[in-house]
């Protein structure tokens, strides 16, 4: 199955969190601890909203925990 | 694993073990073929119900997400091709005066490769991730 081509932070930025686990981001978005491992590991891009969710979650921009290769391969 | 991943995990198999004692019981005995199918179609039913309280009441309650959501309707669009393929071979049996025997087997097969069709999609999309998936 072919990867998403949407990369994030996310990892590190809970590392960055006081080691925010899994389970507590999950429980914070109303998801399951599945779909955050799936979205860290590239197998499910989410919703917008959710992104958005998420970058708040950290208080950084958007920006900063999703990224998408622009068409030379640099990440924007 | 999530509820709905155990959920995924279970319809396929009973779809296969009620299918399977269904043309057994068929094979094997001299029952009339309508009352075996009804019993076999009840029993898929309740024994899909009593296994997904069974295993959804064990451990933590996770709500339904939005990738659950998502994997449920692509599961329900490739298991739905096949009711719609039983139904069209039935439509087919029926204006050609095929027996009432082959349509309600055209349908109930239609059944049950919807159902273990729709269980592996939801099952490989849990695991692999859903195909061509961009949501922006």
């Amino acid at each position: 199955m072919k990867p998403t081509r949407i990369t994030n932070s996310i990892r590190d930025l809970r590392q960055a969190a006081d080691g925010m686990t899994q389970a507590d981001l999950a429980r914070r978005l109303g998801m399951t601890r599945q779909t955050v491992i799936a979205i860290e590991q590239g197998r499910y891009s989410p919703s917008l909203e959710t992104a958005f969710q998420i970058a708040r979650i950290f208080r950084v921009p958007l920006d900063d925990v999703f990224h998408y290769p622009d068409p030379e391969g640099e990440d924007q | 694993m999530s509820s709905e991943e155990k959920r995924a995990w279970i319809l396929g198999p009973v779809a296969v073990v009620s299918y399977a004692t269904y043309l057994l019981l068929l094979l094997l005995t001299d029952l009339s073929y309508a009352p075996v199918l009804i019993g076999a179609v009840l029993a898929s039913i309740v024994a899909s119900i009593v296994l997904h309280i069974a295993v959804t009441t064990r451990g933590p309650h996770e709500p339904k997400d939005e990738r659950d959501r998502e994997i449920g309707r692509f599961g329900d669009t490739i298991g739905q091709s096949f009711v719609v393929l039983g139904g069209v071979i039935a439509l087919i049996l029926a204006l050609a005066q095929g027996g009432y025997f082959w349509i309600a087997n055209a349908l109930y097969l239609g059944f049950v490769l919807s159902a273990v069709f729709g269980s592996v999609a939801r099952v490989c999309a849990y695991r692999y991730g859903l195909p061509g998936r961009n949501a922006w």
